[in-house]
């Protein structure tokens, strides 16, 4: 049996275990940034609710989530107005840019009179918005196709890429993370983190391209190039992403492994999972079933920032393996300053982003009961 | 002798070497022309053409924004495709530039060379069924002609005044006469489509060997066999997969593992690592396409003809062939045209790197403190090195170049035909005419040099219309001359086209036309099992 949370015994004795948890609690409830505004409520002014002050009382979670929403969505809204300008401020417009050195005056302003962009900034900005709003995020400039089809195809893959990317890493990440805690300081803990250090070292393209060259093209078991296209079975679908899976794992992996470790292990330490090993209780199963659930905040935010990564931040990916995602269509958009598909790429994104960090915080707040009920 | 005409014609014989190359070393080895023309045919009669098969290519250039409509075909990825599906009213002939029917049967000009007729081919079938007639070629020229055409080519048919049906046949009225004419009408956008495309730009229905099957922008396209091709000398394979494959790296890792037959744009720095795979053949193809630096001859300082030539002087080209091409390419000599080209005025001495020459003239400029030059990477693959190599063997004649790299975003628009100095790079043109018509003529858009020499557009003029070649070569060489010797451009090097592809594939024709034989691969190998 491990010996580590043992270390003094007789401090730890007086406090019961579990039924009161130390004020400081496990690491990252401080992040929620909802919480400071619930507890301001203070419960002598109850005669003066309002009827939001009522429903916040009643059910905070609902309330929380309600306030989350209405804020994204004026995220969303100054994302939108951020991306605008920065394409705008950009050297070059579509027109010039998307003929390139082939332009001449007289095709320039052809193009230009067609988009409608010899109209000031905040004109197109808020025909734009007009748009967006009623759902119709309009037609590709360069390609004169609809966005909204064009990203669903796209968006498709890449959520396809991520959902396996993440079924395989979160998992992986968590058991890797006890098993590490398990053996801490041993050798099974120094192999995992030596191996997951070196993982998240390497930049992303240089491990894709080391998977290529062992399993594409010295072995020749993997399938490469992994374009995937609507006539794919599944079976084949997923060979072709088994390379850009196994390297987003691996570059994502460590990240989530190191936190959950660091996370018990700080659990770890507390007197109610001394109490657990004094029962007699096998050292894994206190780790998954004392000591995990008390340490899942932290975790769930890094995981929440890595399945974001994993929908946006993979363009070297998608580049390196030939995966028609997002990404590459962003930046195939941003090369030419089509608007209106950067516009929803980028609306598409930080909408993940929101939702997925809300989502983090409202499984934390669920995950412990001292958050559900402010003071 | 034998020995050595029988190991070139064996060369011929597994496709290492082509007509020009194999002609070229037969007669440096006293061989006749003739004679060698009737071996190299024994020789490449020797491969036959095998059908069938699935070939894959794997190519740069293709970007989520490309249009299916030939007019706006920019990328390489999509002057492939629409080789695939479509035909131009002209081919040019890979291996002499000269052009030759496709559509069109036969053609014939007027005496000025303002007027043309095309016979235009009877029996031809688009890909759903229907007859190809006289108007649908006229509906496509019309098409691409229009003052609202965002078409690629509207540059090159400029020129046409008139388009008309005269029974069978297709007549073009030019506003001057121009003995060119039918080789522009090889330009890639110039694909003939049922009713010009007027109804369906995006339809990718044409009369070329393959039919697309599915296509999505920026990431793949398919083909299969066209059954009534009016043609039987192309179209080999069976199926074709185009795959868009924007990282260099990939490419290659997707040749050497044999999950592709062909890849364009090798970088010229990893073509010795390539070689080494023992299933691929490297493919490299002299071309038109030219890195150039251009100065405004309008702009001080490079107004003073003294400093342009000691610019020129200053341009070690050996050392850029060497180190920026990796040895894929020819020196260049100044003005824009090379034996590629039909009518190259051939015996034009090379300038050479010669600092003495170079700092005589700086001096007599009068010139002083450094020249600004300004470079991206995106003007062309190892534009800031080369800037900096330019800067060194300037320093050895006196010259203080000042390098000043410019962000890739925006540099066609603010720094390329707007700066008096910088970096550039032009691809070929069909003809000589057109080249110098769309850089050099007084009046052209992208007179980057800002050559502005009445003398120089009237020879220009005259050469357009002059139906006898032997005049019409001597015109073009003054024409070199002038640029050469007073224009504002210096041109160290022409670079090669630099492809690769699985030994399987056979048949591969070096096109001196323009990249990836000319855009016409798919349909002009086969594939060996």
């Amino acid at each position: 049996m491990p010996g580590g949370p043992a270390q003094d015994p007789g401090l730890m004795a007086p406090k019961a275990a579990g039924a009161n948890p130390q004020p400081s609690g496990p690491a990252g409830t401080d992040t929620l940034a909802a919480t400071p505004s619930l507890s301001t409520l203070s419960p002598a002014n109850d005669g003066i609710l309002s009827p939001w002050g009522r429903f916040v009382r009643k059910s905070p979670l609902a309330a929380l989530v309600l306030q989350r929403l209405a804020l994204s969505i004026a995220l969303l809204f100054a994302v939108s107005l951020m991306i605008f300008g920065g394409v705008e401020a950009l050297p070059g417009d579509f027109a010039t840019t998307y003929l390139g050195q082939s332009a001449t005056p007289q095709a320039v302003e052809n193009i230009r009179k067609d988009l409608g962009l010899d109209q000031p900034a905040t004109t197109r900005y808020f025909q734009w918005l007009g748009g967006a709003l009623q759902g119709d995020f309009g037609t590709s400039w360069a390609s004169r196709n609809s966005v909204s089809e064009q990203i669903g195809k796209r968006l498709g893959n890449s959520l396809f890429l991520a959902f396996f990317a993440a079924i395989i890493s979160i998992p992986l990440a968590i058991g890797l993370g006890m098993l590490a805690v398990h053996y801490r300081d041993r050798l099974a803990d120094k192999v995992i983190n030596v191996f997951s250090l070196a993982a998240i070292s390497l930049p992303e393209f240089f491990v894709g391209y080391l998977l290529i060259l062992f399993f594409a093209v010295q072995m020749g078991i993997a399938t490469f190039p992994a374009t995937v296209y609507d006539s794919m079975s599944l079976t084949e679908r997923l060979s072709a992403i088994a390379l850009p899976t196994a390297t987003l794992v691996l570059v994502v992996l460590a990240h989530m492994m190191r936190m959950t470790r660091a996370a018990i292990l700080n659990v770890m330490s507390s007197a109610y999972v001394e109490t657990a090993e004094l029962k007699g209780l096998s050292g894994l199963r206190i780790i998954a079933r004392h000591a995990a659930p008390n340490a899942v905040a932290p975790v769930i935010n890094v995981i929440a920032l890595n399945l974001a990564y994993l929908v946006v931040g993979v363009v070297v990916v998608e580049v390196v393996f030939v995966y028609p995602g997002m990404g590459q269509y962003m930046v195939d958009a941003v090369t030419v300053r089509d608007m209106p598909v950067v516009q929803a790429c980028g609306l598409i994104f930080a909408a993940f982003y929101i939702f997925l960090n809300m989502t983090a915080d409202i499984l934390a707040i669920i995950a412990n009961p001292r958050l559900r009920h402010p003071r | 002798m034998t020995d050595y005409t029988n190991y070139l014609a064996r060369q011929v014989t597994l496709g290492k070497m082509n007509r020009r190359e194999f002609m070229g070393r037969a007669a440096a080895f006293g061989v006749t022309l003739a004679a060698a023309g009737t071996m190299f045919d024994t020789a490449a009669r020797a491969q036959e053409p095998k059908r069938g098969g699935h070939l894959k290519l794997g190519l740069e250039g293709a970007a989520a924004t490309d249009s299916k409509d030939p007019a706006k075909a920019l990328s390489q990825f999509m002057f492939v495709v629409g080789r695939n599906w479509g035909d131009m009213l002209v081919e040019s002939e890979p291996l002499t530039g000269k052009p030759v029917p496709a559509l069109a049967e036969s053609w014939e000009p007027s005496a000025d060379a303002a007027t043309w007729t095309f016979k235009i081919r009877q029996g031809v079938k688009f890909h759903d069924g229907k007859e190809l007639t006289v108007d649908d070629v006229v509906k496509t020229l019309q098409r691409h002609t229009d003052e609202k055409s965002e078409s690629g080519a509207l540059g090159v048919m400029k020129s046409i005044k008139e388009i008309k049906a005269d029974g069978g046949n297709l007549v073009l009225v030019l506003t001057e006469g121009n003995a060119d004419l039918p080789l522009l009408l090889t330009d890639y956008h110039l694909v003939i489509q049922p009713n010009g495309g007027l109804d369906n730009p995006d339809a990718m229905i044409g009369t070329g060997p393959y039919k697309v099957t599915s296509f999505e922008p920026g990431v793949r396209a398919t083909f299969e066999k066209n059954a009534d091709d009016w043609r039987s000398d192309r179209g080999y394979v069976d199926t074709i997969e185009m795959i868009a494959m924007n990282d260099a790296t990939a490419r290659i890792a997707a040749l050497s593992s044999g999950q592709v037959h062909y890849i364009n744009r090798v970088d010229p720095k990893t073509v010795s690592l390539l070689k080494r795979a023992p299933t691929v053949d490297i493919l490299n193809t002299s071309g038109r396409g030219h890195y150039v630096f251009i100065m405004h001859c309008n702009t001080a300082p490079f107004d003073n003809n003294d400093l342009r030539l000691a610019l020129k002087y200053a341009m070690d080209r050996e050392t850029m062939v060497q180190k920026i091409l990796g040895g894929y390419g020819k020196v260049g000599n100044d003005f824009p045209i090379n034996e590629t080209y039909a009518l190259f005025p051939e015996g034009i001495e090379q300038r050479a790197y010669d600092p003495d020459k170079a700092a005589f003239h700086y001096k007599k400029s009068g010139h002083s403190g450094p020249v600004l030059l300004r470079t991206s990477d995106v003007a062309f693959p190892g534009a800031v090195d080369a800037a900096v190599l330019y800067q060194e063997s300037a320093k050895k004649a006196g010259i203080e170049i000042e390098v000043k790299r410019e962000p890739g975003d925006g540099y066609w628009s603010n720094v390329w035909n707007v700066q008096p100095f910088s970096t550039s790079y032009w691809g070929g043109r069909p003809t000589q005419d057109q080249m110098y018509s769309t850089a050099y003529l007084s009046t052209a858009d992208w007179n980057d040099t800002r050559f502005l020499r009445p003398d120089f557009d009237k020879i220009l003029l005259e050469a357009r219309s002059e139906l006898d070649e032997a005049k019409r070569k001597e015109m073009y060489r003054t024409m070199a001359m002038m640029v050469r010797d007073e224009g504002g451009l210096i041109l160290p090097m022409f670079n090669d086209f630099v492809n690769a592809a699985s030994k399987q594939v056979k048949g591969y024709v070096h096109d001196i036309g323009n990249d990836m034989s000319n855009g016409y691969v798919a349909t002009r190998v086969w594939l060996e099992s």
